[in-house]
């Protein structure tokens, strides 16, 4: 990871004034989603992405919540980068990041109060999600506010995306439905294999099952980009 | 007494903070590599937990929940801070983080050798803050069986990360399908472990 970070940040260094969607901030956006994963490629974030992916519709608002925080945060951390004394740099992005979880709590708890009572601490959580603090170590403290929102939305949709792949396969064979709040639940299992016999996987709704659908995507992954494979 | 101990047990086991929570999973994935350095950082861990447990403990209990500041004075005690619980309990251990690293510097230099590369990293652990905000969720009735929990989640932490240390040396002699190598089997044994873990489940204390 932070190789490919360092040469990200000499190239943006080199080039002092470039269009916002040139191919190299396009490349921001997309190599998160599949070459450079947080989760799959980088392994950060993963506490949050493996606790609440139960069900779609705390993933999809645990994702928001992240992705929010992540570009808030980050695109403050660049404007604030060169004002930071380096020594208590850690404390100073910790504080941003409590601040931003906290706002993000709260509209929660206002709007939201089922599901911000199923995510319990991990709203809070978010604060050390390592997601990040590494971006804000590795990519928003070297680089222009405009490509670090640019990093954020590419990171955040990286990590999203593992999460609601997960929790739509751990809902639909945990519970044969997904449901939404306002649509009700869109049944997946018709209910004629219910009568033959079919049970829902209640493995699947365990903790320990998510843990194993991570692995099982990053085999996947792995095995179509060969070049991620370690080396041992 | 008999409480604490059913904490002391409930915390590594029951509720153990990787295997039940996922928490801490970034360092615990980033340095199971050799059982040496997991042993490191299960340690620190312990010791950080112990001490930011109690610490956040007493802040929560004195300053931040409902009523809490009505020691201070009568006319507080309609005061509800806990809005500010992140914040305070993620500054308390950022600072107990780099104070821990100062003093085990000064005063037991082999301990810090040992130690000391992994302190920085606790502070963004997920199972330190997590340990915080669990024990404010579950509203312990004294302090020493706050701490009895900080104490036993880092215990269940460092079970943790030194058995699957463990299991991941020795893999290196086994032949894992090589797109599987390094992350994908780590994730699926940790898995694995989880499901045996899920056994202490049933056991009501």
């Amino acid at each position: 990871m932070s190789t490919a970070v360092a040469e990200k940040k000499v190239a943006l260094e080199a080039v002092p004034r470039e269009p916002l969607f040139s191919a190299k901030n396009k490349k921001l956006i997309t190599d998160p989603l599949n070459d450079d994963n947080p989760i799959t490629v980088q392994v950060l974030g993963i506490c949050s992405a493996l606790a609440i992916t139960v069900q779609v519709q705390q993933a999809v608002v645990m994702s928001l919540s992240v992705v929010f925080v992540l570009i808030a945060g980050n695109m403050l951390i660049s404007a604030i980068r060169n004002i930071i004394p380096s020594r208590i740099r850690i404390i100073v992005q910790l504080v941003v990041v409590a601040s931003l979880v906290i706002l993000v709590n709260e509209i929660l708890k206002a709007y939201l109060p089922d599901i911000s009572e199923k995510l319990s601490v991990f709203v809070g959580l978010i604060i050390t999600n390592c997601i990040i603090m590494g971006r804000f170590e590795a990519f928003a403290m070297g680089n222009k506010v405009g490509p670090s929102g640019l990093d954020a939305i590419g990171n955040g949709l990286g990590y999203a995306w593992i999460l609601v792949a997960v929790a739509v396969i751990r809902e639909i064979f945990g519970s044969g439905a997904l449901s939404f709040p306002g649509v009700g639940q869109i049944k997946f299992i018709p209910q004629s294999f219910f009568e033959a016999g079919y049970m829902n996987n209640n493995l699947m709704i365990l903790p320990p099952m998510a843990l194993i659908i991570v692995g099982v995507i990053i085999w996947i992954q792995r095995a179509r980009n060969t070049k991620l494979i370690e080396k041992n | 007494m008999i409480e604490s101990l059913n904490i002391f047990v409930k915390s590594i086991f029951i509720d153990n903070m990787i295997f039940a929570y996922f928490l801490g999973m970034c360092s615990y994935l980033a340095v199971s590599k050799t059982v040496k350095t997991a042993v490191g950082l299960g340690a620190a861990v312990i010791f950080v937990l112990g001490i930011t447990i109690p610490i956040n403990y007493l802040l929560e209990n004195y300053v931040l929940s409902e009523g809490a500041l009505a020691w201070l004075d009568p006319s507080l005690a309609s005061v509800d801070l806990s809005f500010l619980s992140f914040i305070m309990f993620i500054a308390v251990i950022a600072s107990m983080v780099q104070l821990v690293e100062m003093i085990v510097e000064k005063f037991a230099p082999a301990l810090y050798g040992a130690l000391g590369i992994f302190l920085p990293l606790i502070a963004v652990n997920c199972s330190i803050l997590g340990g915080a905000l669990f024990m404010q969720d579950r509203q312990y009735s004294s302090i020493s069986d706050a701490t009895v929990f900080g104490i036993g989640s880092g215990v269940g932490w460092f079970l943790a990360i030194l058995a699957i240390a463990a299991i991941r040396e020795k893999i290196r002699y086994s032949d894992v399908p090589a797109p599987l190598r390094g992350l994908g089997i780590t994730f699926i044994l940790t898995g694995l472990m989880g499901l045996g873990f899920m056994a202490f489940m049933g056991i009501e204390l």
